[in-house]
Parts: structure tokens; C-alpha cells; sequence
């Protein structure tokens, strides 16, 4: 088997491209360092020192606001200097090759690089070509991956739930397409919960996903009863009105999240949204917005575990 | 070696009759994740301070992360009081470079300007090197640079000084 592509020669996290394959000592040790970042997030001072005199690039090939904004804000709470670059609409456009971008970026001495690719697999092809000082973080890779993601999602269900070992967790909506789902399931798993649900229509659940160790529902109510986590996934609107679905008004009836649905899981249940959110679509309005949701600290929790993974990875 | 050691449980008493005398209303005291955490702990209660302990890890604050990372998870700093205008009470338990105080110190600034800060160790081993000195000190020991005088938990919650190999 080759190395894990993540880990350095003594199994510390170097680059953070996936959650799939990461020990869960080092999920544990980024969710307790996220936490202690969380109490300075809190302060009326809201930055450390740690990363000061470092640079961080955030490289989006692909479009996100709240990802990138996120990152930035982590990376200037450690003290270190960012620089956003929208490449969708520089170099590339320009026919510069991913590989030649990077490697003019290492020539500004960057130290962590924060990637957003449309293709699956392009963090990977970076963190195989740069410095050994270099690190590479996957902020969403295609349908592959978006780790950072999983782990906030990880984060709020701990901070909520204290404890991963009784749940009953349900992802809903179109895993198919979903990088976050899968991320989450992979986290899921290796810190031992008990059960992962997957909810959706059966055109939108990739081939094979029980191999991930989760139960498939394309019942949305026999799918939500006892849940205590409900992760509702965004549907991209441009597979509304593809071949995948009839209609938005349809899944919404199905698989949209409602208060009477929702009444099916326990009554302590958390619900949570990756963003944005499709009112209406994959959601109601008075569950978003109501006393289960955790949508909005989801935002808060993930800029601590956005600093935790840049301070681990970039001191390793 | 370790039985020349002093008893850490005897020094608490004596080094809580030193503080006993600058204890005034504005007084406040941290300790320092994770042995000056176990001082302060003990020493908080026989001092009659009116505001609950802060706990402090000052690993977000460290002057070896280029070289070091982080490498063990972080504690959670919590200090349950304001921090402008007080006096504090900074307690570690053995102070040997000064670093660790120094960054303490850098950590508090961003929760506040306090109107002094006095540094409270149960040991001080020498081997400074930054101009930081402690105000209160338990014991002084000679210890060698090979050698690292560590404070020990038991799970009965008494505390012993042991000298371990430095790594």
C-alpha cells in the first residue's frame, strides 16, 4: 500500500486533503485544538501570534464565499498573511498550467496553500509537487472531498452531542454529488458512531454507498426516526432540472426537511446545513431557522477548525 | 536522586503563608496548563480570593512553534474574570528558560492590561534564559541541563517533583 499522501515520515499531518484514511488521533487532536481556538474566537482579541511571519494562499479555481472568507478570516486570526487569489479568472484563463501557478505562488514563499479545484484529485497533484515546508489544505475537490467541511461538521455534532458513541446520524439529500456527505461519512465512522443514515432518492445515491458502512433510506420518514444528527445536503440547482429529478417542488415534498418530518427524529435532534441553503428545496424555512437548527454556529465553529488545521499542518 | 527531592505536598502550605499577606480585592489568580494548573489549584482555595481560578495554555503562544508545531492538544484557556486593572497571580510549577512565562504573559495582554502580574512557581530549577524572575518561589534546585524536574499528578490527587532524562 502506498503512503498515506497526507502524513509525514512520523505519521503527523502534513497536507489535509481528505478525511477518508486519516487515523482518528489525528481527527481527535484537530477537534480538541479547534476547540481551544474556539475560546479565543471568543475573546474580545481574537487572534494568536502562532503563524505570524507565515503566508497563506488561498488558491479557489473553483467559486465560494464562505469557504474562502472562513479561511482568510482562520488564517489572519493566526497572524499570518493571506493572500486570496480568484484563479478561475487569472492565470489560467491565460492557459497557465496548475502545476506552473504553484509553482510561481512557492516562488513568493508561500507556506500553506489552501485549494478549491473542480477536478477531483487536484490538491493531491499539488501536494505531490511542492516543498517539503509547503502544505496543502483540500477546501473541496470535485465530488471527491472537501475535509475541512466534514470536520466542522464533526465539531458541532460533538459540541452538541458530547459523544460520538450512540448516535444515530442521517445525511439527506443528493449524495450522489455531495463531497461533503462523503467527507462527514468517513469522519463519522472512524470516530466510532454507531449508526450513519443515508437519505435520498435512488438517483441521486452513488452505486455502492452501503460500502461506506451507512444503512440507505429512500424513505425520508423510516430514514429520520430516532436521528439525533440531521445533515441536510444542498441540491444544486443545476440538477433540478436534469434527468436526475422531476422537480424541485417533488423533492421538496419527498426530501425536504419540514417540522412534521423532522418530528420523527428525537426530540433533542440537531440539524445542519454545509450552506447554502435552498429554501424551500431541501429545506423549510421554520427548520432552518428554528430551534433544532445549528446551521449558523456550523459557520462559527468553522473558522477554530480552519485554524486548527492550518497551525497543525503548517508546523509539521 | 528523587529522594532528595523536596516534598511538593510541603512546600504548597509555605508557599500559600508567602501569598497570604499580598492578597487584596483585587487580586486574581491563573495557573498555567498543566502543572502550575495543579498549584494553583491548591493554593487558590487557602487564599480566600473572591473571583473563581483562570486556567491558561499558552500553546498558541509559544516562541518554538517554527521549529516545535503543535504538538500535544491545546487546553482550552478560560479566564472567568477581567483582567484590566487587576493584580494577578501567575502560578507555574517549575521555572527553568522563562519562555513558557513570557508567552503567558504575552496571552494575557489580549485579554486585557492588568494593573500587575507576580510570578507564583512551586521550583525554580535556574537555567534562565530571559530576564523573568519569580516573585514567590516554593524551593530552589540545582538541576543539571541534562535533567528535567517535572511535577507529578497521583490519582489521589497529590503532587511530587520527579527528575526525568531531558528528551
Amino acid at each position: 500500500m502506498p503512503a498515506n499522501p497526507q502524513l509525514n515520515a512520523n505519521g503527523e499531518l502534513q497536507h489535509l486533503l481528505s478525511i477518508e484514511g486519516l487515523p482518528r488521533e489525528i481527527l481527535v487532536q484537530i477537534l480538541n485544538t479547534a476547540e481551544s481556538f474556539a475560546g479565543v474566537t471568543e475573546r474580545e482579541v481574537k487572534k494568536v501570534p502562532l503563524m505570524r511571519g507565515k503566508s497563506v494562499f488561498n488558491l479557489f479555481f473553483e467559486a465560494s464565499t464562505r469557504t474562502r472568507t472562513t479561511f482568510e478570516i482562520a488564517a489572519k486570526r493566526l497572524s499570518a498573511d493571506v493572500i486570496n487569489l480568484n484563479v478561475a479568472v487569472s492565470s489560467q484563463s491565460k492557459g497557465e498550467s496548475l502545476l506552473d501557478t504553484v509553482a510561481n505562488l512557492s516562488a513568493m514563499q508561500a507556506d500553506v496553500f489552501v485549494v478549491r479545484h473542480a477536478s477531483s484529485g487536484a490538491p493531491y497533484l499539488i501536494a505531490r509537487h511542492v516543498k517539503p515546508h509547503e502544505h496543502v489544505v483540500n477546501a473541496g475537490d470535485g465530488r471527491h472531498a472537501h475535509p475541512t467541511q466534514g470536520l466542522l461538521d464533526l465539531y458541532t455534532i460533538r459540541h452538541y452531542k458530547k459523544d460520538f458513541s450512540r448516535l444515530i446520524v442521517a445525511v439527506v439529500g443528493d449524495v450522489l454529488h455531495s463531497r461533503v456527505a462523503r467527507s462527514l461519512i468517513h469522519g463519522l465512522t472512524t470516530l466510532g458512531v454507531p449508526e450513519v443514515r443515508v437519505i435520498g432518492p435512488q438517483t441521486l445515491m452513488p452505486a455502492g454507498v452501503e460500502a461506506l458502512g451507512v444503512r440507505v433510506f429512500h424513505d425520508m420518514r423510516a430514514g429520520l426516526k430516532d436521528c439525533d444528527v440531521v445533515v441536510m445536503l444542498r441540491l444544486q440547482n443545476e440538477r433540478m432540472s436534469g434527468p436526475l429529478l422531476p422537480s424541485a417542488q417533488e423533492f421538496f415534498k419527498n426530501f425536504g426537511l419540514t417540522a412534521d418530518k423532522l418530528a420523527l427524529a428525537r426530540p433533542d435532534a440537531i440539524v445542519m446545513h454545509p450552506g447554502p441553503m435552498n429554501r424551500g428545496v431541501e429545506i423549510d424555512s421554520p427548520v432552518a431557522d428554528g430551534p433544532h437548527s445549528v446551521i449558523l454556529p456550523q459557520v462559527t465553529f468553522g473558522i477554530a477548525v480552519r485554524m486548527a488545521v492550518m497551525s497543525i499542518v503548517a508546523g509539521n | 536522586m528523587t529522594s532528595k527531592l523536596p516534598d511538593a505536598e510541603a512546600l504548597l502550605p509555605a508557599l500559600a503563608a508567602q501569598l497570604k499577606p499580598a492578597v487584596t480585592p483585587a487580586t486574581a489568580m491563573i495557573g498555567l496548563h498543566t502543572g502550575g494548573a495543579w498549584v494553583a489549584e491548591r493554593l487558590h482555595p487557602l487564599l480566600g480570593m473572591k473571583d473563581p481560578l483562570g486556567l491558561m495554555d499558552i500553546a498558541f503562544y509559544r516562541d518554538d512553534y517554527a521549529k516545535e508545531g503543535l504538538k500535544h492538544d491545546p487546553k482550552k484557556t478560560r479566564i472567568p474574570f477581567e483582567v484590566e486593572g487587576r493584580d494577578l497571580l501567575l502560578v507555574d510549577d517549575v521555572l527553568y528558560t522563562g519562555r513558557t512565562v513570557r508567552a503567558a504573559m504575552n496571552e494575557l495582554f489580549d485579554y486585557g492590561r492588568p494593573r500587575s502580574i507576580a510570578l507564583v512557581v512551586l521550583a525554580d530549577r535556574g537555567g534562565r534564559q530571559l530576564p523573568i524572575e519569580a516573585r514567590y518561589c516554593g524551593v530552589r534546585i540545582e538541576v543539571p541541563a541534562s535533567k528535567k524536574l517535572r511535577l507529578k499528578r497521583a490519582a489521589n490527587g497529590k503532587l511530587s517533583l520527579e527528575l526525568e532524562d531531558a528528551s
